[in-house]
């Protein structure tokens, strides 16, 4: 078992882990045909410089010049090599994340339970589903799984990059556990969950590998459209071969072959398979493992969010944030009791009724002899017995008013309106008693997080619908979803509640996403467009859903759906970009190729180029260099900005339709300057 | 420019009200206007071909049928054509067709195209004519819209979304092909083409079943007489002009004045040109509730067509080069027009006809300046300028979902179309539509110009070259018209042909009723600010950039190699 120190926290997070050499014999090796034959636009182009070679070859045997030709060839192998560059640059960032937690794990031994209750030492590697080890303190879990006994706290930050350890438990929503995270505390039994190969890590590799990785739907279809938009530019330009000869122009093969590499949409066609693993490159990187490809995509088209309010809307923990008494109760009794009843409380709700009371002048302290009563959820109540005999109280108002009618106390009138009123604002209100007398309520409220509104105000532009899903009773509910801006929300939730609503919302056409963590939540993940489980989650939850979020962070959603749009963003307006240039470099191609042999045609040799060879090399140049150009957004993605449907497109239309119309015309002629001495 | 504009004006007034009529016709609700008059006659038809018009049928079934109707009616006018010499109604002695000629005639109408490599009156009989032409006449546009009320049903109304999303795992139905058809004949084709028919006969197009009249010229210098061709042609002229259909009772078709005899009735062919096609447009919007997508769409075929429009007029009254040196030299290019027409009503009927697949003609396109003929072709290429009948629109909504494609992946949403997802299966059917226009045209235009020797094309040079690229585009847009340069009645020509006109028919009318049935079995993403909106501006123009760049980018060089380099070297 390994005990070394665990060095890798999040380096991986760094960019640019590539080195220049690997990168270049990695596009070199992929200019194999089986390669080349999984991008139709690509194959063409890889077709045509070898056409052009040959033609180069002839000329040079013939001893003939051949500047021109070779040049040309020269060009449009670099154009192959950019785009083989790109997907292997995409990859090469994908794998640096995955890849350093294999290294690691690969060296993990692991202390399987056998069936007679003995241990023996394995590697992990050969850990299969169902099996159970043994992990003490200070080990690396060797494999994903389930705790099935004990519980312990766990560094993560293998796996999430977050150093601060958690705590997972048998039998509780958290007790998954992924391999490559260490062990803090305690002994565990854990029951692993996968078979070799089938780790998320493996699924994190499979989406980054070029090679096995599976094309998405719409990657699919846009496929499709590529491949055809290049067969009918190979009709064009195959036709062309005739009917130039039926005018009496009989054009040089290399100049076709450059017209056709021009207007295939090599610029998309090249960079489809980095956009696509850079997608998932970039889940990945918000630490979200997606089962498939496929999962990131429909995050962009999104509809609906089911939105647990704990954690998500909320921060986790409410706090008080006011004292309110009963009718002829001083508001400094009920301050007072409410402080000493909570001074020994150790959760995060304890400590904000100390805090709170400080700050309104609580100085009281309490004898030493004082007995706290801790929470119990026979009584629901916590509090301390003074020394006198006298029992302070605090708890849910309908346990308080039992203790008081017990206790021969009471209930004022006023009480059940004091409630009503302190849940309508949102908060959830705590009773105090001081033997039979009830002081009042302190109001437990829900802290907003901050930003939180701005972003359902953001995603509502973009068309998003946000449901909040709570426990919490209707009039909390009601307050906490005003306050926060969620279009709906659904109060008194259960499991069954959130899988009939996925149901409702499906049913009307939306696509739902929700994010589980409890077994329970499995049927509602499973049902849902987009299930995101959190890794802390049981092992039914993260079966069922398609994403899963290491950082078990409820707000995750958000950002998948981000993702999910920039990564068809990305595709669109490259597709766009790509076929928009198409429209300039007919303007220096056709005079090109025909001007020699019918003068007039010159009038469309608008941007006035050198001569035929430098124009057609320059088109070609440009047609190579944008693949590069545009590798940092098919890295990155496109800019996104969340606004409306309708404000995206006409954005992007303008930058990538319009922009692609004009940008090559002085690019081109630049170049074409640039070699003119040459040609 | 005052009957341009005028018939502008009576195009737009005319479509609506018919367009409403059309809706309320046409749509599957119980009741429709006249429903008293019309019902006995399809109930009797209905009855005789022992049709079940209430069944629904899966658009295999629809597509099946309309495959199996068109088969039967081309099997039949084939027949016809080739024994019409045997048959009756034939005053003249007309003789029986060529086989290749007939069955290319016969495609060539079954296909709503109507091109025609034989000359009317000389080589069909009455019977020819009236029956087989005729009927073809009516039933091909009749189809075409049947096809986009179908396809109309299931994708773009709104009504449907409710019903067949619980539905989703059974078969969608689109119609009924024979209902659809009956009604568009009786309730809409029908009565239009009557209106038409008799005030073409009013202004003195020959309505008659005598044979052609033997007359002395007046110049007594002339010793032989004059045989003067004439029928019943009013009643096929009107149905010539309303539905998209092109093919004249005459060789020169509408610039004959037995045809077209005055400037009245050249405004009301005129206007017959685009009536349907403008009032579909309105029929739709208000059958399916989606006005603002059909002004949307309506938008950018005027805009399409008022350019087309523009440009022909330009290069109409600009002189010919043919005529530097001669008396006419400076005029507007008169060559191959009617002197009674003029260049612009000329220009006007050019850029309609080819516009919308009809294909008939009052001037000679052969003859236009070259800057012209490429504008015939362009409206070909594009072919969705309102269009020809039912198909127009269904064009359009090919290069809709291909705008919908790239628009939805640049909002940041999986691909979808009006909320339903548009996925690989609907994108290679697209696909295959888009990709067969350049494959057969520039495909058959290539081996014509590659082998002369079968081809038998006579003319050399950048015309020669467009006079081929034309018959193939006329071919394959449905449209008909010609550059009656080239002579084409010879076998290559008309087989070739066949295979332009029954691809260019078939699959851009069928592959959408596919699609758009897969589409209606899909979920529905409810509108929202999320959503592609296919009414805003952005999205409109996304679509006309689409049509503009997909067909600039196929046809660009072939363009610029016929009538580009003949405009330029030749100058006007």
């Amino acid at each position: 078992m390994s005990t070394s120190t665990q060095t890798h926290h999040s380096s991986h997070r760094a960019e640019g882990h590539f080195q220049w050499g690997q990168l270049i014999r990695e596009s070199f090796l992929r200019l194999g045909p089986r390669s080349l034959a999984r991008n139709p636009v690509m194959a063409v182009v890889g077709i045509g410089t070898f056409v052009c070679a040959l033609y180069t070859g002839l000329a040079a045997a013939r001893g003939e010049s051949i500047a021109f030709a070779l040049a040309v060839t020269l060009v449009l192998l670099a154009t192959v090599l950019f785009a083989n560059g790109a997907e292997a640059l995409a990859e090469s960032r994908g794998k640096a994340h995955a890849g350093s937690l294999r290294a690691t794990r690969g060296q993990l031994r692991a202390r399987k339970l056998q069936r007679d209750g003995s241990e023996a030492m394995v590697a992990a590697d050969t850990l299969r589903r169902g099996d159970r080890v043994r992990v003490v303190a200070g080990e690396l879990i060797p494999a994903d799984g389930e705790i099935v006994e004990g519980a312990g706290s766990i560094n993560e930050s293998a796996v999430t990059g977050e150093s601060a350890p958690v705590l997972r438990e048998a039998g509780t929503d958290n007790s998954g556990v992924s391999a490559g995270t260490k062990l803090l505390s305690d002994e565990l039994v854990i029951e692993v969950s996968v078979d070799p190969g089938e780790s998320l890590l493996d699924r994190m590799i499979a989406l980054v590998e070029g090679a096995s990785r599976q094309k998405t739907p719409s990657e699919l279809a846009l496929s499709v459209l590529l491949a055809t938009l290049t067969l009918v530019f190979l009709i064009v330009v195959v036709t062309l071969v005739p009917m130039a000869a039926f005018v009496g122009i009989v054009p040089s093969t290399i100049m076709l072959v450059a017209l056709l590499v021009c207007l295939i949409p090599t610029t998309i066609g090249g960079l489809l398979p980095a956009i696509g693993i850079a997608g998932m490159e970039r889940a990945m990187r918000a630490n979200l493992v997606a089962k498939s490809g496929k999962a990131v995509e429909i995050a962009g088209s999104i509809d609906t969010l089911l939105l647990d309010k704990t954690g998500t809307i909320t921060l986790g923990d409410r706090h008080a944030t006011e004292f309110a008494p009963c009718e002829k109760v001083a508001i400094g009794r009920l301050r007072d009791v409410a402080y000493l009843c909570s001074l020994d409380d150790p959760t995060p709700e304890g400590r904000s009724i100390v805090t709170l009371a400080r700050d309104q002048g609580a100085t009281s302290t309490l004898d030493k002899r004082a007995e706290f009563i801790p929470f119990s959820a026979s009584t629901r109540l916590s509090g301390v017995n003074l020394p006198d005999g006298t029992q302070l109280r605090k708890g849910a108002p309908n346990a308080i008013a039992t203790f008081i009618q017990t206790h021969g106390g009471n209930v004022p009138t006023t009480y059940q309106r004091l409630v009503e009123r302190v849940s309508r604002e949102g908060a959830t209100p705590l009773a105090v008693a001081e033997g039979g007398r009830l002081l009042g309520v302190i109001a437990l409220s829900d802290v907003i997080k901050p930003g939180i509104a701005e972003r359902f105000a953001q995603l509502r532009e973009m068309g998003v619908k946000t449901v909040m899903i709570t426990g919490d009773n209707p009039i909390t509910a009601a307050a906490i979803a005003a306050e926060a801006g969620v279009d709906d929300y659904v109060a008194e939730a259960t499991p069954e509640r959130k899988l009939e609503i996925i149901r409702e919302e499906q049913a009307s056409g939306r696509l739902v996403a929700m994010m589980g963590d409890g077994t329970n939540d499995a049927p509602a993940l499973a049902q849902a467009d987009l299930g995101l489980a959190m890794n802390s989650g049981t092992q039914a939850a993260r079966e069922a859903g398609n994403m899963v979020d290491l950082d078990s962070d409820p707000g995750k959603l958000l950002r998948a759906v981000e993702i999910g749009k920039q990564l068809l963003i990305t595709r669109g307006a490259l597709t766009t970009f790509s076929l928009a240039n198409d429209v300039a470099k007919y303007f220096v191609i056709l005079p090109a190729l025909f001007a020699t042999s019918i003068p007039a045609l010159e009038v469309l040799d608008v941007l006035d180029l050198h001569s035929p060879e430098s124009a057609v090399l320059a088109a070609v140049i440009f047609n190579a260099l944008i693949i590069p150009a545009l590798i940092p957004f098919a890295l990155h993605g496109v800019r996104f900005k969340a606004t409306s449907a309708t404000g995206l497109l006409r954005r992007n239309l303008l930058v990538y339709g319009l922009g692609g119309l004009l940008l090559p015309f002085p690019a081109i002629k630049l170049l074409d300057v640039m070699i003119a001495g040459l040609f | 420019m005052n009957e341009v504009i005028l018939c502008h004006a009576l195009v737009i007034g005319l479509a609506l009200p018919l367009g409403l009529y059309m809706a309320r016709s046409l749509n599957d609700d119980r009741k429709a206007p006249l429903d008293g008059l019309f019902r006995p006659f399809e109930s009797m038809l209905y009855r005789l071909a022992g049709i079940d018009a209430q069944r629904t049928m899966t658009w295999q079934a629809y597509a099946w049928a309309v495959l199996k109707l068109h088969l039967l009616l081309v099997l039949l006018a084939w027949g016809v054509f080739m024994a019409q010499g045997l048959l009756p109604l034939n005053p003249d002695g007309v003789a029986g067709m060529p086989w290749d000629t007939a069955l290319h005639t016969a495609v060539s109408f079954a296909t709503n195209t109507n091109q025609q490599h034989y000359s009317g009156q000389a080589q069909l009989s009455y019977l020819s004519q009236t029956f087989a032409i005729v009927t073809l006449q009516f039933v091909t546009p009749a189809t075409g819209l049947a096809v986009l009320l179908a396809i109309a049903r299931v994708l773009l109304s709104k009504a449907s979304v409710a019903r067949f999303s619980e539905t989703a795992v059974q078969p969608v139905g689109v119609g009924n092909y024979y209902r659809d058809l009956v009604r568009t004949l009786l309730r809409v084709m029908l009565p239009v083409a009557t209106v038409v028919a008799l005030l073409l006969a009013w202004q003195g197009v020959p309505s008659t079943y005598q044979g052609a009249q033997t007359l002395q010229p007046l110049d007594s210098a002339v010793t032989e007489s004059q045989v003067i061709p004439r029928g019943p042609v009013a009643s096929m002229v009107a149905i010539k002009q309303l539905g998209t259909n092109g093919g004249g009772w005459y060789g020169p078709n509408s610039s004959v004045p037995l045809e077209n005899p005055t400037p009245l009735s050249n405004v009301i062919e005129s206007v017959s040109l685009l009536l349907f096609p403008v009032a579909l447009l309105v029929a739709v919007g208000v059958m399916t509730g989606r006005r603002r997508l059909m002004t949307g769409i309506g938008a950018v075929m005027l805009a399409f067509s008022l350019a087309s429009t523009a440009a022909m007029i330009v290069s109409e009254k600009m002189p010919n080069a043919a005529f530097e040196g001669l008396a006419a030299a400076g005029s507007p290019n008169m060559e191959g027009k009617e002197v009674r027409f003029g260049p612009e009503m000329s220009a006007l009927w050019a850029s309609w006809t080819t516009q919308t697949s009809n294909g008939s003609v009052n001037a000679m396109h052969d003859s236009f300046n070259p800057l012209g003929g490429a504008v015939t072709l362009m409206d070909m290429f594009v072919n969705v300028t309102f269009g020809g009948i039912g198909v127009g629109l269904i064009g359009y909504l090919l290069y809709l979902m291909l705008a919908a494609f790239v628009g939805s992946l640049m909002i940041g949403r999986a691909p979808e179309l009006l909320g339903k997802p548009l996925e690989t299966r609907e994108i290679r059917w697209i696909s295959l539509a888009i990709l067969a226009q350049p494959l057969v045209i520039l495909g058959l235009t290539a081996l014509a110009v590659a082998l002369p020797g079968l081809a038998g094309n006579s003319n050399p040079a950048f015309h020669g070259l467009s006079q081929v690229l034309y018959e193939y585009t006329s071919a394959f847009a449905n449209n008909g018209s010609g550059f009656e340069g080239l002579g084409d009645d010879t076998p290559w020509w008309n087989l070739t042909c066949v295979i332009a006109l029954l691809v260019g028919r078939f699959l851009p009318m069928l592959a959408p009723l596919a699609v758009a049935a897969w589409l209606a079995g899909k979920r529905t993403a409810p509108a929202g600010r999320g959503s592609l909106d296919m009414d805003s501006g952005a999205f409109v123009g996304l679509t006309a950039s689409v049509i503009v760049i997909i067909n600039l980018l196929g046809f660009l060089p072939v363009l610029v190699l016929g009538p580009v380099a003949e405009q330029l070297t030749f100058g006007f």
